[in-house]
């Protein structure tokens, strides 16, 4: 399986390290809102198909991509980095608690 | 009598076999039934079985997608043990090894269960303290332990590189005697055989598309062969449990779908009689009765449902091997195959009621469900039976994740790829 980083380029999955779900999102730091955090400890989706998940570049750049990949095919059809546009501090930005 | 016996063998051979009956039968589903159970797997028919035998409820259809035992109960690598540190788990797997010990009797048929030995080895002092610790903890639920020294695991298992050179080398290492292996294919077809025998329908190639429901209670399903209605409907699908519950509007659950490879080598002479797995990373091997080396690994680390497995994890598995064992360089490897296991969060399997009335639930086996097939069955069949579970499966619930009542064994969190 390859995985093209944006900053890399083309580079084999032993280059980088699965970091899990990336579907799941993380309460502010704060809450003490039970069903939130174990949603997010011990909930998936898990589909059969396509895939939002975290890696990391670990044997290159280190950067940390948000990854769309089919479950049943390994095809990716998105990679981008997870700064700046992940949905849970994107969220967070726009309710100012960030 | 028993259908099979030297006597039988011996009377069909005389008349040219042709009065064998076909092991079960190939029903077409009917309209209902008291329980359904989707999933014509080792669980699923070990369900089947038990509800048949210790429950009297024989009114039981089995869904099954594909042919009977085309999941995992086909492409494990057949290790049976009971050697876990936790309580809970002990004593299902102690349960489920007291099971597999009668079971070819009380099946009539061999499933080749094989107490070989499970081995698993120490490559640093304070890992062979942790095994002792495990040992001590299994002695004192009544399963059999014991520690080995270098010396005796090197006369035990002669082709193992036990040298003070070797890459990790080892030190000592955690004996379980009466774990072994079994005939994997042979429990499938021992159970549905035995099911079939007592009234249960085992339906093939039915595919389940939908559940069909009376306000939250489930009250039967929709297949690719019609609807099938029952009061109580099990699911035991391993690695699909995600996509089944969903037709049930379940989106998440505590699982998640990974893949497993397993790898046979060509046959050889007699070369290794027990399981043995390796203590500095992920590898167990033994030998089947047709000489060919079964060993397996790692997951391969990300979510997959493709039943087929990546090259890196194949690469990592023989440098494993060839670390133990350096005169296995040359030898061939067969085949390589991939399961779908449904990684739970805490590593520990979830046999219950609910999460919907109706329904019931048995799943997380993680790559530990083949040995695990008996007691899961026997367990399961209990909670169908008696809308409770029994003492044994009572820690198995499902929503021990939410309440903290987690049963890690590994001590590795929620991370279902490293359990």
């Amino acid at each position: 399986m390859l995985i093209t980083c944006p900053y890399c380029g083309p580079r084999d999955v032993i280059e980088f390290t699965y970091q899990g779900d990336g579907n799941r999102e993380r309460p502010q730091p704060a809450s003490q809102d039970l069903d939130a955090w174990n949603a997010y400890v011990y909930d998936r989706l898990n589909p059969a198909g396509d895939h939002n998940e975290i890696w990391q570049h670990s044997g290159g750049c280190r950067a940390h991509l948000r990854v769309v990949r089919n479950t049943l095919t390994h095809e990716i059809s998105s990679v981008a980095f997870t700064r700046g546009d992940h949905k849970v501090a994107a969220r967070h930005k726009a309710e100012g608690k960030l | 009598m028993a259908e099979y016996s030297a006597f039988s063998l011996l009377k069909n051979a005389l008349t040219g076999n042709k009065d064998w009956k076909p092991a079960w039968r190939k029903p077409d589903p009917k309209a209902s039934y008291d329980v359904i159970i989707i999933g014509g797997g080792g669980h699923g028919l070990s369900t089947a079985y038990y509800l048949a035998k210790e429950h009297g409820i024989t009114n039981v259809a089995v869904l099954e997608k594909g042919w009977l035992g085309s999941g995992n109960v086909g492409r494990n690598t057949t290790a049976v043990r009971s050697n876990y540190l936790l309580p809970a788990n002990t004593r299902f797997y102690e349960h489920s090894m007291k099971l597999w010990e009668n079971l070819s009797h009380d099946l009539n048929y061999n499933v080749m269960f094989s107490q070989r030995g499970c081995l698993n080895l120490a490559h640093t002092p304070a890992q062979l303290d942790d095994f002792a610790r495990r040992g001590n903890a299994m002695r004192h639920l009544g399963v059999d332990a014991e520690l080995m020294t270098t010396a005796e695991i090197a006369r035990l298992v002669p082709a193992l590189d036990v040298s003070a050179t070797a890459r990790f080398p080892i030190v000592g290492g955690l004996m379980q005697r009466r774990a072994g292996t079994a005939r994997h294919d042979a429990v499938a077809w021992g159970y549905a055989r035995g099911a079939d025998r007592r009234g249960v329908d085992i339906i093939e190639n039915c595919e389940v598309t939908g559940f069909l429901r009376d306000g939250d209670r489930i009250t039967g399903v929709t297949t690719s062969r019609g609807e099938v209605r029952a009061r109580k409907v099990a699911v035991a699908v391993a690695g699909s449990t995600g996509q089944v519950v969903r037709l049930a509007g379940i989106d998440t659950m505590p699982i998640e779908s990974h893949v497993l490879q397993a790898f046979v080598t060509e046959s050889l002479k007699p070369f290794i009689n027990t399981v043995l797995t390796f203590g500095m990373g992920h590898f167990y091997m033994s030998q089947s009765d047709k000489g060919g080396l079964v060993y397996g690994g790692d997951l391969d680390g990300y979510n997959s449902y493709a039943q087929r497995g990546s090259l890196p994890v194949v690469d990592e598995v023989m440098s494993e091997m060839l670390a133990l064992f350096p005169g296995l360089a040359r030898v061939r490897m067969l085949r390589n195959w991939g399961g779908v296991c449904d990684m739970s969060m805490d590593g520990s399997p979830i046999i219950a009621t609910g999460p919907l009335p109706g329904m019931y639930l048995n799943c997380g086996w993680c790559y530990g469900g083949f040995k695990a097939t008996p007691a899961s069955g026997w367990c399961f069949a209990w909670t169908i039976a008696k809308d409770e579970p029994h003492d044994i499966n009572a820690p198995f619930t499902l929503d021990r994740f939410h309440r903290g009542l987690v049963i890690d064994d590994k001590g590795q969190g929620a991370t279902p790829r490293l359990h």
